[in-house]
């Protein structure tokens, strides 16, 4: 588990993006739920943390592709591959990160890890 | 409607295509592209293909699988449109044959302007040939001069830069995208290629280029001569309309676009604010059309990846209802562009007089967020490693004419 911030640190609607590799974004949405993906969009250097939070949606603040942060489906073209997603568990109002143990789908350009 | 011409069969084509067939167009499609290619994304050739960061595949547009139902004539331009009464239009091609369809989408892009001086090591860029040329070229060590500080010459030098070639950008206007973006935004651009050592030599025109079997300088019209190997012109893309001469459909005169964010270049295929051209059944999108824009009051030639990604939704509606489907408001333009590690961002319609305020970070400091007013009104935004509340101004843009 990878601590991220303390709860009361991220407001609903906001986001925070950890320094791992590769970055992972955490989300607060205006419904109080937290969500947890890889912060890097699957289709070009985007910070998804960045992007703009609708529902349990993001839009990517590039080229607008939208994220489900439940499943990591993209809705739409430019974007062609889901982004991973990771656990989020809350203990004693810190928020933790778990991280999925799949392969990450890093756009061209960042592959390499370290790159990120 | 039972069959549909798209001609120009990269961005602004294929979201066309994917358009007519998500709202349910079960007719013959066909794309016609003047490029061998199947559709690739431009904005990286400047950026990390130019790089080497991202390969050929990388750039491909399509999905893996996809399939539109459609039939691909690539590598063979269209030459001509023929209006055939009820039986719609006869689109000629290059090698002499013709497809007949009851609808046409232009979306035939635009051509890089070149300079008059064409010596080997003298490029342009817009295509993807254009770029492995251009990478090629690209040796570390190598004088680069980029004539033109657009987004295209400032990607490039920032790119060459990072390769470890010498760059110096000249550029006529007092500073860099200064017709877009005023002239203190477009110093604060300027910026960041000075803080690394590349030249920005601002307000002077090109002479000549000069050279044998091979370029080897730039002479400026103030009499200054600057080494060169390798040379690129940034100085902007015409609409690629030629082949529509004759068929009847309206262009825009040159000036279609003064003040507007889009570089300048106005002319394109004249269209209302729902892609409809003058001739029935006939819609233009992406680079090549230039839109009635209700807020501007005017035509307006977008020149930016999403106006290309956007519009053919609209474009669809329009030619499957007959032009009866209205358009919804126009979204003011976006563009990003990539320089030295830093995302640039701009979203808006700014006019010479609009008074721009910082209103977080600092200019410079690389790191900022500035935004255009006019009458109170919020008309346009810029920013510069400000991702986030980028994202925020720019849904706060208000189109002209709002109120
Ligand atoms: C190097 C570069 C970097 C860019 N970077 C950015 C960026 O960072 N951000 C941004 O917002 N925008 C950027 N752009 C702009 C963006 O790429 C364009 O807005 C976009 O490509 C427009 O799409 P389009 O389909 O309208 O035109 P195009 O991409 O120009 O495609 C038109 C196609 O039509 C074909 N064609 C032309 N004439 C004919 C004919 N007679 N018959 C058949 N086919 C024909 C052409 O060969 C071409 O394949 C960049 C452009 C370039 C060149
Ligand atoms: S970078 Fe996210 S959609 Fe392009």
């Amino acid at each position: 588990m990878i601590p991220a911030c303390p709860l009361s640190a991220l407001p609903r609607g906001e986001a925070v993006r950890l320094d791992t590799d590769p970055p992972i974004a955490v989300f607060h949405t205006e419904d109080g739920e937290l969500y947890a993906v890889d912060d890097t969009c699957t289709h070009q250097d985007a910070s998804l943390a960045d992007g703009w939070l609708e529902g349990c949606e993001v839009e990517c603040p590039l080229h607008a592709s939208r994220f489900d942060l439940r499943t990591g489906q993209v809705d739409a073209p430019p974007a062609k591959l889901p982004v991973r997603t990771h656990g989020v568990v809350v203990e004693d109002g810190m928020v933790h990160v778990v991280p999925s143990e799949l392969p990450p789908n890093l756009p061209p350009g960042l592959r390499t890890p370290g790159r990120a | 409607m039972r069959s549909v011409a798209v001609v120009g069969a990269s961005l602004a084509g294929l979201w066309a295509a994917r358009a007519l067939r998500e709202q349910g167009f079960d007719g013959r499609l066909t794309l016609i592209g003047a490029e061998p290619h199947r559709p690739y994304d431009r904005p990286p050739l400047s950026k990390e293909f130019l790089a080497g960061t991202m390969t050929e595949a990388d750039l491909a547009l399509e999905d893996a699988g996809e399939d539109l139902g459609a039939e691909w004539r690539l590598g063979v331009p269209a030459a001509g449109l023929t209006p055939r009464g009820s039986a719609g239009y006869a689109v000629t091609l290059g090698d002499g044959t013709s497809v007949a369809a009851d609808g046409v989408v232009i979306a035939t892009g635009a051509t890089a302007r070149s300079l008059p001086w064409n010596l080997p090591g003298v490029h342009t860029l817009r295509t993807l040939d254009d770029a492995r040329a251009l990478r090629a070229d690209l040796v570390p060590g190598r004088r680069l001069v980029v004539v033109g500080a657009g987004f295209v010459g400032a990607e490039v030098a920032a790119t060459a830069h990072s390769l470890g070639l010498d760059v110096t950008i000249v550029e006529i206007a007092p500073a860099p995208s200064a017709r877009a973006l005023g002239s203190r935004m477009g110093h604060a651009l300027a910026g960041l290629h000075e803080d690394r050592g590349v030249r920005v030599l601002c307000g002077v025109a090109v002479r000549a280029v000069t050279g044998g079997d091979r370029v080897d300088g730039v002479l400026l019209d103030d009499g200054r001569s600057l080494p060169a190997d390798v040379v690129l012109a940034g100085i902007g893309a015409s609409p690629a309309v030629g082949w529509l001469a004759g068929s009847g459909v309206d262009l825009c005169g040159d000036s279609g676009d003064p003040g507007g964010s889009s570089g300048g270049s106005g002319g394109g295929v004249r269209c209302d604010a729902g892609g409809a051209t003058n001739l029935p059944g006939v819609v233009a999108v992406g680079d090549c059309a230039a839109w009635y824009d209700p807020g501007l009051g005017r035509h307006h030639r977008v020149e930016h990846w999403t106006g290309a990604v956007r519009r053919p939704e609209t474009a669809a509606r329009t030619l499957l209802s007959g032009g009866a489907a209205e358009p919804g408001a126009p979204e003011p333009p976006y563009l990003w562009s990539d320089q030295y590690g830093l995302r640039v961002q701009f979203a808006g319609h700014a006019g010479p007089a609009d008074e721009v305020t910082v209103e977080e970070g600092d200019v410079d400091a690389r790191s900022f967020l500035a935004v255009y007013r006019r009458d109170g009104r919020a008309t346009a935004v810029l920013a510069v490693d400000r991702v986030r509340p980028f994202g925020r101004w720019r849904r706060r843009i208000e189109p002209a004419g709002a109120r």
